[in-house]
């Protein structure tokens, strides 16, 4: 599914990803941790396609297709989802009229029928469901005044409207009390459909109880240093990443 | 003040026309003969005067120009494409009323016509004692549109009349390189609530044209006044106004001004307010290619408990120019004034240029007044957001746009006026409705 090698990645000049490699298969969840400033967002950021990146070194390949080389609109169209750690307001663009513009560019280029506004309303009805949120949200301006879980549920609603074949998550969970990330774990488990891939992106172990991951990564210093099952998330919850930087700080 | 400026092409050929059709409504001689005694002593601008500073008028008053109209034929097949349902119409075809393409509603309580029919009827004194009276004549634009006046609209609603309809003013042309000066006097008595729209169309391909207009309006006291102005003009279009509103207390007055184009133009609203007033100026300038927009307004709070709001948007693209320059007068007397101001840019293309001034003077010392202005690019982390949900760069732009420009639409009260703006401004962005 996402195949990445040797990826380098820097920011002003400051280079931040430091040779990350990473295989994920169709259907896996994979959880990226790592203390602040490891380079976790980055990844995520320039998996998606955002600009102010500049990717020195290494390749992604995506489903058979060399990810680097296209545009965020057109990863977004081929099946990739970044759920952003901040979602942008944007007064003035109702979260309706903004989804179903995405959804139907999305449905346009996999060479679906575009949604009329009745089935788009159904569609719309049925996965909203899924993370419980409400209806008043939905014609509002997009994560306009909404409250921190409001905006994670309404990416999580994005998604499973986007219904993609990777998604990933960036620090989904910072600033959400235990019930609010309690649905937003239940909603990515109910699009785990075992075809659907995730990367999860935390600092904290407490997603990770709600969302399983298959495996785990952590980061440090833009390069992966330690690769496990979930077990490694619970040693690290308890253990914190002291000893992890220990070690590869001492084997150099 | 003024500076001469050489080969004054329109002030010539203005004043023969003014000399060959000051018979034409001898009701009127009086005031035009006035009018055109000061057009001809004053020149028109140039950039050195302070008001005029960017906007260089050398070419639009050198510029040779038809007063002279040739028949046209226009049929309402024609207009369709201008009308707005429900929207009650007045229609001129290059500068003369035509009945036939007109579709209004005059009555008792709110009386609306040409001005030939006005001076034909009881309205006559009223007419005259205020048409002129409110604008200033001596300005060299004001004095030639007085002077030159044969025809207008008149539209005087009586104590509490309410109008629901809004009435527009279609001014049609048809012919190339003809000026055309259309004039509105509008008065709202006490406790009256009208809207009135004033559109432009060039048909036949017409180029060159230009159009001075001018209105006057007086707000009654507790009389709420909605006037739209809609400039959708063509890239040869000149376009010059001047609005003078005067608001007695407790009167609401709320100008909407929406340019998608122009050659070359320039708005000068001007609002002076009672106590316990609302005056409200909101304009959305949208512009492309070489257009250029100069929005001049001001806002004289002369008496206590006033509130004025102004809200100016620009996007702007290719190489297209805008000026805003915004002045708030507070008088000595007028305490307790809320005045309100900003001006917001959006520029999509390295050449275009905005010139944002704001002026406040300020004589009392109980105000609560605020001015701003942002001149700046899209921001990039919404559009990344938008394309990083699947939808392409030109139509995250569109939509950002679009969307900076919502709140000026939203202030447009009348829903079918809004829906055709709505539809206007998103096909100039490239973002058609469906």
């Amino acid at each position: 599914m996402l195949k990445i090698n040797d990826l380098k990645a820097s920011i002003e000049d400051k280079e931040i990803l430091k040779g990350i490699n990473l295989d994920i298969k169709e259907g896996e969840v994979h959880a990226i941790m790592g203390p602040n400033g490891s380079g976790k967002s980055t990844l995520a950021s320039v998996l998606a396609g955002r600009e102010d990146y500049e990717v020195d070194g290494g390749d992604v390949d995506f489903d058979g297709e060399d990810l680097l080389e296209m545009s965020p609109e057109e990863r977004a169209q081929k099946g990739l989802f970044l759920a952003f750690q901040y979602p942008v307001e944007i007064p003035g663009v109702s979260n309706t009229n903004f989804l179903r513009t995405a959804v139907n560019e999305v449905r346009k280029a996999r060479g679906e029928e575009p949604y009329n506004a009745a089935n788009f309303m159904k569609e719309m009805k049925e996965k909203m469901k899924i993370v419980s949120i409400d209806k008043s949200l939905m014609s509002r301006s997009l994560n306009e005044g909404f409250s921190g879980g409001e905006k994670k549920r309404n990416e999580i609603f994005h998604m499973a409207m986007l219904d993609p074949k990777l998604a990933i998550l960036d620090e989904t969970d910072s600033g959400l009390d235990i019930d609010a990330l309690r649905i937003v774990a239940n909603g990515v488990n109910t699009l785990r459909d075992g075809n659907r891939s995730f990367v999860v992106v935390t600092h904290y172990q407490r997603l990770l109880d709600y969302i399983v991951p298959d495996f785990v990564h952590v980061l440090y210093k833009g390069k992966i240093v330690k690769s496990g099952t979930k077990e490694l998330a619970l040693e690290l919850e308890e253990k914190g990443y002291d000893w992890i930087i220990q070690e590869v700080e001492g084997n150099n | 003040m003024s500076t001469v400026i050489e080969n004054a092409a329109l002030k010539n050929s203005a004043l023969e026309y003014i000399e060959e059709t000051i018979e034409a409504v001898p009701e009127l001689v009086e005031v035009r003969t006035s009018a055109a005694e000061g057009f001809a002593e004053n020149n028109f601008p140039s950039i050195k005067d302070e008001e005029w500073k960017y906007t260089n008028v050398k070419q639009l008053v050198s510029s040779n120009y038809a007063f002279d109209v040739k028949e046209a034929a226009i049929s309402s097949d024609d207009i369709k494409g201008y009308l707005i349902e429900g929207v009650e119409t007045l229609v001129f075809v290059n500068g003369k009323y035509n009945a036939g393409l007109s579709n209004f509603n005059s009555s008792e309580k709110v009386y609306i016509n040409t001005f030939a029919e006005a001076l034909n009827s009881d309205k006559k004194e009223l007419l005259l004692e205020n048409f002129g009276k409110h604008a200033d004549n001596n300005l060299p634009f004001v004095g030639l549109n007085t002077a030159s006046t044969t025809e207008g609209v008149f539209i005087h609603a009586k104590r509490n009349a309410i109008k629901e309809e809004s009435v527009m003013i279609l001014n049609v042309v048809s012919q190339s390189n003809l000026v055309i000066q259309p004039r509105l006097l509008v008065i709202a008595e006490e406790g009256t609530q009208i809207s009135y729209v004033e559109r432009n169309a060039i048909l036949n391909n017409a180029e060159g044209t230009l159009v001075n207009a001018v209105s006057e309006v007086t707000i009654g006291e507790r009389a709420n006044v909605n006037h739209i102005k809609i400039q959708d003009e063509d890239q040869s279009t000149q376009l010059v106004t001047v609005t003078e509103a005067k608001q007695a207390d407790n009167s609401v007055y709320d100008n909407v001004t929406i340019t998608t184009g122009g050659k070359l133009v320039r708005n000068n609203l001007n609002i002076s307010l009672g106590e316990h007033c609302e005056g409200h100026m909101t304009g959305l300038y949208l512009l492309d290619e070489k257009s250029f927009v100069d929005n001049h307004t001001m806002v004289d709070h002369k008496m206590p408990n006033s509130y004025s709001n102004e809200l100016y948007k620009g996007i702007l693209s290719g190489k297209s120019k805008a000026i805003f320059n915004g002045k708030i007068f507070v008088r000595e007397d007028a305490q307790k004034t809320n005045a309100f101001q900003s001006n917001k840019n959006i520029l999509l293309s390295p050449d275009a240029v905005v010139d944002t001034k704001p002026q406040l003077e300020i004589w009392a010392d109980d105000v609560s007044c605020s001015h701003g202005c942002t001149v700046g690019a899209l921001d990039e982390e919404p559009m990344f957001y938008l394309r990083a949900r699947g939808i392409p760069e030109d139509q995250a732009r569109a939509l950002l746009t679009y969307a900076f420009a919502g709140d000026v639409i939203e202030k447009i009260k009348n829903e079918a006026i809004r829906n055709v703006v709505q539809r206007m401004v998103a096909n100039a962005m490239g973002y058609p409705l469906d």
